[in-house]
């Protein structure tokens, strides 16, 4: 049962990622990706991952896929786009890397699978002697506001930077380039 | 039981899939999409090895992904709005300003 999840998962989120790529509609291409996000977060549901599932979809599919299909609605982007010349050129090389990171994963053994133990995960291993029994959030906010506090006060003054940066580029006459 | 490398090779597929979309395409508003097909490839390696390694670090670091990720889009399109005042096409071919 788990395996047929997991595959029919991965079939829809393989196929839509290549149809994001593939589609000439900018919209076309976007609706694929929400279809994928929320099979990506079905999956991380399936690996007992339910605070990021959430946070998948309000997150990418709620905000940046929304962002985007305003962005693509507001400009009207209905351009004849063929794709480059090189397409078989950056097939080929594609296909090498995914050929090289097969044989990796196959050569190097990591198909090791050792059986969850059952219950849920343990925010790391010092805390498992005091085993209480704690949600998927309450781990993940523990575990962010006391071993990760200075990487997420860095996050947060990427986004604090990524505000003011997105409110200047887009203003009128910031970057002006008319000029050529 | 799926053995974790089923779950590599998946982020492997889909990783290469935004890579390709990233060579091959023209429009802006796609490669940014393949940019964000490549993110999610690698939250998919994390949550598995969070899931297989037993524990939460993996779960929180895709946290960082998603902040970044986000701060990318916003600042990507605006960086696009601001480019297709001056010039309105979505062809990345045509943004040649610094002439490379």
């Amino acid at each position: 049962m788990e395996t047929f999840v997991f595959f029919f998962l991965a079939t829809v989120i393989v196929v839509t990622s290549i149809l994001v790529v593939a589609f000439r509609n900018p919209v076309y291409s976007a609706i694929s990706l929400l279809v994928m996000f929320f099979h990506m977060a079905a999956l991380f549901v399936s690996l007992h991952a339910e605070f990021l599932a959430a946070v998948q979809i309000i997150v990418y599919a709620g905000a940046i896929l929304v962002l985007y299909l305003f962005v693509v609605m507001l400009l009207n982007l209905k351009h004849d786009d063929s794709y480059q010349r090189q397409v078989w050129v950056g097939v080929g090389l594609g296909a090498v890397a995914l050929a090289e990171v097969i044989y990796l994963v196959v050569k190097a053994g990591i198909g090791f699978t050792p059986p969850p133990t059952g219950g849920p995960l343990t925010a790391g291993a010092s805390q498992t002697a005091s085993a209480m029994p704690q949600g998927n959030t309450e781990m993940i906010g523990s575990l962010l506001y006391t071993k990760y506090l200075f990487p997420f006060e860095v996050a947060s003054l990427i986004l604090l930077v990524a505000m003011i940066g997105a409110i200047l580029l887009a203003k009128k006459g910031v970057l002006d380039i008319r000029g050529q | 039981m799926v053995p974790l490398s089923y779950y590599m090779i998946l982020s492997a597929v889909v990783f290469v899939t935004g890579l390709v979309g990233v060579l091959v395409r023209r429009n802006i508003i796609i490669l940014l999409l393949s940019i964000e097909l490549m993110l999610n490839a690698t939250n998919i390696n994390f949550v598995a090895f969070s899931y297989y390694l037993h524990d939460t670090a993996g779960q929180v670091f895709v946290f960082f992904a998603l902040t970044v990720a986000a701060a990318e889009v916003a600042v990507g399109l605006a960086i696009f709005i601001a480019l297709y005042r001056g010039k309105p096409t979505v062809n990345v071919e045509e943004f040649n300003l610094m002439k490379g």
